[in-house]
């Protein structure tokens, strides 16, 4: 496959037109938003933890097609997860878009998240993929400020300045 | 020419005025030859920042590789060589705007640095607790930010001339801002987000009318149409050299001297002042009050050769064969279903702003990228510009004179691609 139909999977394409989970949670107890400056682009998560499990999540906001599939995707995969799972599989994750881990990394190890793979490819669309995760992280944390991918951290590419 | 075995090569073509070629403009322009991804380069965020001709270039070579020297201080050879190519440089600018003295022309880093100049100088001395700043709906945030900061300051407030679907200023809401609060008007000439070109004439003339002086924010506009300072009465002048085919880190402040006397200097440093004791400063006069600290003087000198440049090219030329590009460019791209042009103001000049339906601009973006299509996507520093037309973001295709309508055409090739890529 060629970078951009790396980039562009059918997956991705298909939680962009038809994104799962794209609710509010009544009574949810985390929520947390995050925020992309250079962009613009927002996305609110809702979890229902019960006892430490990841019980229901949910997202709304407006993204760009990576952005919106990331988060539809994240949904999908955590549910019914530990808060330490689902801060373990952000990792990986994270290590996977960024480029930062071995590119032989198991796609196994990251499930249906693995059509993320071609993000790495693409350094100005890495803060579109985390950003839901970096707002999913806030809510585990019990931040309900708004997270900044500017203020995340460790996202950090060259193509990040914009004016 | 031969200097101390030094070689400059000349692309002065002086016969260049009376007709536009575009390929020939072309080939002064290096990076014009450049691929990306092994295709053609299209370089269409001019808005952003535009290519540098051969001959800045040059000169700014030949500055670092035969005249570089500190100015104002030395009475050496080397520096006052330098000295003199820096205040030509300055009156090339003052020729360019037309402004009546070289010493109304004060070198800034940039568009950004001439309004928090003014600002903090001027407003901070003259706008006060209740006063009111009119800006307008269309504006980049460096001609909002640098008022909201000193609102904080000083206490006033900032009302908006709001705008209507095509992105059209409403000079009517504007007269009704205007009040005897009013102390300062501050608008862009040409809307980076939406190429409307604003009737700043007419919007100069309605504030002078109560006495309140207008800064205009010219970034956008001094690469694309012919600005006389002293046709417009406006009150301050700003735009940046890096946008009008100069280097980075330069850009200029154009102020009235009767304002910019009376205005207490913006920073304190060398260059600054005329004398020095630890009781008492003497500032220096104008320009120089203005212009603490070395300055960029690579960077001035080589805006003034894009200056010269675009003298031999013909401005009116560039504008002419511009307009007949974005008409060319607006009619080809908004034939494409899905596509909604963003600005359509009757006036308009260098911009394309654009949204596709079920695609978010980055995806856009990256796509056209693969094509070799450099465009610029995202809010544009103009959030409120964004909110007033219900989008999280726009794609920006902005001319310059070297683009041509096949590159428009391979904008719009890439266009479908997206279309197709989406609809899988």
């Amino acid at each position: 496959m060629t970078g951009l139909s790396e980039l562009y999977q059918e997956v991705i394409l298909d939680h962009n037109n038809s994104p799962r989970n794209f609710r509010e949670i009544d009574g949810a107890t985390q929520i947390a938003e995050g925020y992309n400056p250079l962009c613009g682009d927002r996305v609110v998560v809702y979890l229902q933890l019960d006892n430490d499990v990841i019980g229901d999540i949910s997202f709304q906001g407006s993204g760009c097609a990576i952005s919106k599939a990331s988060a539809s995707i994240m949904t999908v995969s955590l549910k019914g997860q530990t808060s330490t799972q689902a801060e373990d599989l952000f990792q990986r994750f994270h290590s996977m878009v960024t480029g930062a881990a071995n590119r032989g990394i198991d796609p196994q190890a990251l499930g249906k998240l693995a059509v993320f793979s071609g993000v790495r490819e693409f350094p100005a669309r890495v803060k579109c993929a985390n950003l839901a995760w970096h707002a999913l992280h806030a809510a585990l944390d019990g931040n309900r400020e708004t997270v900044s991918t500017e203020e995340a951290g460790s996202d950090a590419t060259l193509a990040d300045v914009q004016g | 020419m031969t200097t101390a075995g030094y070689t400059i090569m000349q692309t002065v073509r002086p016969d260049r005025s009376t007709r536009f070629d575009v390929d020939e403009v072309r080939r002064d322009f290096p990076i014009l030859r450049e691929k990306v991804y092994g295709k053609p380069l299209v370089y269409l965020d001019n808005a952003a920042t535009s290519q540098k001709p051969q001959l800045v270039i040059e000169t700014l070579q030949k500055y670092y590789s035969l005249e570089n020297a500190n100015i104002h201080r030395g009475i050496h050879f080397l520096s006052e060589r330098a000295t003199q190519a820096y205040e030509d440089a300055r009156a090339k600018v003052r020729g360019f705007l037309n402004a009546a003295e070289s010493r109304e022309i004060i070198f800034v880093r940039g568009t950004t640095e001439g309004i928090n100049l003014v600002a903090q100088s001027y407003g901070r001395k003259f706008i006060g607790e209740e006063d009111e700043i009119i800006l307008s709906a269309m504006e980049h945030h460096s001609n909002i930010v640098p008022w909201q900061i000193l609102c904080e300051q000083v206490g006033a407030r900032l009302r908006i001339i709001p705008m209507n679907d095509d992105g059209e200023l409403l000079i009517d809401e504007y007269e009704r801002l205007l009040s005897d609060r009013t102390k300062l008007v501050a608008v862009t000439h040409l809307s980076n987000a939406l190429g409307t070109i604003n009737p700043i004439k007419q919007i100069i003339q309605i504030a002078h009318r109560g006495g309140v002086p207008v800064l205009v924010d010219g970034a956008q506009a001094v690469p694309h149409l012919k600005v006389d300072v002293r046709d417009l009465d406006c009150d301050f002048y700003a735009f940046s050299g890096h946008k009008l085919y100069g280097p980075t880190g330069v850009g200029v402040l154009y102020g009235k001297a009767t304002l910019l006397d009376a205005m207490p200097p913006y920073q304190g440093g060398g260059d600054m002042i005329r004398s020095v004791t630890f009781e008492k400063t003497l500032y220096n006069v104008l320009p120089y009050k203005f212009e603490a600290g070395t300055p960029n003087i690579a960077g001035g000198i080589g805006l003034g050769a894009a200056i010269d440049y675009l003298s031999q090219v013909g401005l009116d030329l560039v504008t002419e064969y511009e307009r007949e590009l974005l008409d060319y460019a607006t009619e080809a791209v908004s034939t494409i279903t899905g596509v909604q042009i963003i600005g359509t103001a009757r006036e308009k000049a260098g911009i394309l702003s654009f949204v596709l339906e079920g695609v978010h601009a980055h995806d856009i973006g990256t796509i056209l990228d693969q094509e070799g299509i450099a465009i610029r996507t995202g809010h544009h520093c103009a959030m409120p510009v964004m909110q007033r037309f219900g989008v999280p973001a726009t794609a920006r295709a902005s001319l310059a004179f070297y683009n041509t309508r096949e590159e428009v055409d391979a904008l719009v090739g890439a266009i479908h691609k997206v279309k197709r890529m989406f609809s899988r």
